[in-house]
């Protein structure tokens, strides 16, 4: 049984090998159009599931790059997990090696970003913190107060405009040059339903980083101001109004507090 | 513990895009969902079906255990199952005669299995190890295959037969899958349900399939979930019906799914057969 299904999963993946021997023999030989079928529905199924994820990514590199990417990916990578919605999370450090997609040198931060918002839309629940709390809260206690961030809010750093550029492959935005080629970070969440993507402002990432590390409000405000453009209102107005905040209390990360 | 506690009604398969409709126009029949696909944390999955399940009967079905398979069953998976039917107590669980994993990776296809003594052990003992694990007894799916084994040295009615006997699960008939394995193996559909343990049948598949050939001329037919219920498998549907009575039967449209209006109709459909074949039993 088990070298029976050893060859016929080994033919599955490698396209070179022929199908098992055991297979029933039409004309002295297995029908290689019938294993064919399972070859097919092997890369078919696994393709899909990558263009579902990473749709803006196929956009930039054309379907049929895209494909080819993706069968290439399935193959060498192949799931671990029966749920396919965590198949995909090496696929930017594939595209960051691929040959051929030097001159893209963004494209692996777009699948970081499209590969997050898949983990985003699956992610727990979190109510966000009443209004009245914040009210409610000491500001002479604001410094040492940490925020816990909802369960779905990732970072996407990068040295490109990668929200601009996602947006434009994602149909949220026109498609058009980008005059200002600058570097963007990116948040992508999910308060509710619905998974955003956003543009943080400048120290955004490493305010949002350290908070999410579990450090007080005041530490994550000084690794931010790393960046003197740092805007502490507005970055707590972004958080506190987009229902990204779940919990006030004490630090949890006493390395950063 | 009960294999299946499905209404003896039609069903759909649920696609998150239909939720809206679902909602608004309402669907008189069962909800069924791949398990697979509600095992993240939270977010819409869990919303959407958690609303559903308020007002339809479930079936969770399995396409990702590989209850064939020669290798362990996946503990942590097991576990994932439980939880899942933990949380919204379907009337029924089912997963397949089949197996998709090959040296830790998983292949996402319900690949087929020789039929022998060995391969029966293996999977009464599978079958024996989900039951267990999920505190309910469960349903286990005839497979659409492409391909038969040399090594093969029981009928695969007789196969399920016995798995249902020594295991105390029920049978998923899936009908299409009759049709398109009996098709490519040149085979008779209705020779099949003679043989098969119809007795055991908690829950019937329905869905569409592509016609292709294979390279010496013959049919070879793809259980593809694309498109409507073909006339032949209606036929053999009815085949069915006539012999069990009426079962919770379910369309399967898993591939360029069309609007709830087009799958609703289908269901329609085998509801009317279902109708009567509920006629036909109190007559």
């Amino acid at each position: 049984m088990r070298a029976v299904q050893s060859a016929f999963g080994a033919a599955l993946l490698d396209p070179r090998r022929a199908p098992p021997l055991s297979l029933t023999r039409t004309g002295g030989r297995p029908s290689e159009r019938r294993f064919a079928v399972y070859r097919n529905n092997v890369a078919v199924g696994l393709i899909g599931a990558l263009e579902t994820r990473f749709p803006a990514i196929r956009m930039i590199v054309g379907e049929e790059c895209f494909t080819g990417l993706a069968r290439a990916y399935a193959l060498a990578h192949p799931p671990t997990s029966p749920i396919m919605a965590t198949f995909g999370d090496g696929f930017a450090d594939f595209l960051r090696d691929a040959p051929g997609l030097e001159e893209l040198d963004y494209l692996p931060d777009v699948a970081r970003l499209e590969a997050a918002r898949t983990r985003a839309y699956h992610a727990a629940d979190a109510a966000p913190v009443a209004a009245s709390d914040f009210a409610a809260l000491d500001l002479r206690r604001l410094e040492a107060t940490a925020v816990a961030l909802h369960p779905s809010v990732e970072i996407v750093r990068s040295s490109a405009p990668v929200v601009t550029i996602w947006a434009m492959n994602a149909g949220e935005a026109a498609l058009g040059p980008i005059e200002d080629w600058a570097a963007e970070d990116a948040m992508v969440c999910r308060p509710e339903m619905v998974v955003e993507t956003r543009r943080l402002p400048p120290g955004g990432a490493d305010f949002l980083d350290a908070l999410g590390r579990g450090a007080t409000l005041g530490a994550a405000m000084r690794l931010a101001r790393r960046d003197a453009r740092f805007d502490l209102a507005q970055n707590l107005t972004g958080l506190i109004g987009s229902g990204l905040a779940v919990r006030l209390g004490r630090p949890t990360d006493r390395s950063a507090a | 513990m009960i294999a299946s506690t499905l209404p003896r009604a039609a069903g759909v398969g649920f696609k998150p895009e239909h939720f809206a409709s679902l909602i608004k126009a309402g669907f008189a029949g069962f909800l069924e969902v791949h398990a697979e696909n509600y095992m993240g944390a939270g977010g819409p999955p869990h919303t959407m079906l958690s609303a559903l399940r308020r007002e339809h009967a479930l079936s969770v079905h399995g396409v990702g255990l590989s209850i064939g398979g020669a290798e362990p069953l996946d503990r942590a998976h097991l576990a994932r199952l439980r939880a899942l039917c933990d949380r919204y107590e379907p009337e029924s669980f089912s997963e397949h005669l089949a197996w998709s994993t090959h040296e830790g990776a998983f292949l996402n296809d319900l690949l087929p299995l020789p039929y022998t003594q060995e391969t029966l052990a293996r999977v009464a003992a599978h079958v024996d190890e989900t039951q267990e694990a999920l505190g309910r007894r469960m349903l286990l799916e005839n497979p659409a295959t492409y391909v038969t084994f040399a090594e093969s040295e029981i009928p695969e009615t007789e196969f399920l037969a016995e798995i249902a006997r020594r295991t105390g699960c029920g049978l998923l008939l899936d009908v299409n899958n009759v049709f398109v394995s009996a098709t490519n193996h040149g085979t008779d559909a209705l020779a099949y349900l003679d043989r098969f343990p119809l007795a055991e049948v908690g829950e019937i598949h329905l869905a569409g399939h592509d016609a292709q050939s294979d390279e010496a001329g013959r049919p070879l037919l793809i259980d593809s979930h694309g498109s409507p219920v073909a006339d032949p498998v209606w036929a053999l549907y009815a085949q069915v019906l006539e012999r069990v009575g009426p079962v919770a039967s379910l369309i399967e449209w898993d591939n360029d799914v069309p609007d709830l209006p087009t799958l609703a109709a289908e269901a329609a459909r085998a509801q009317s057969m279902l109708d009567r074949a509920a006629r036909v039993l109190a007559a």
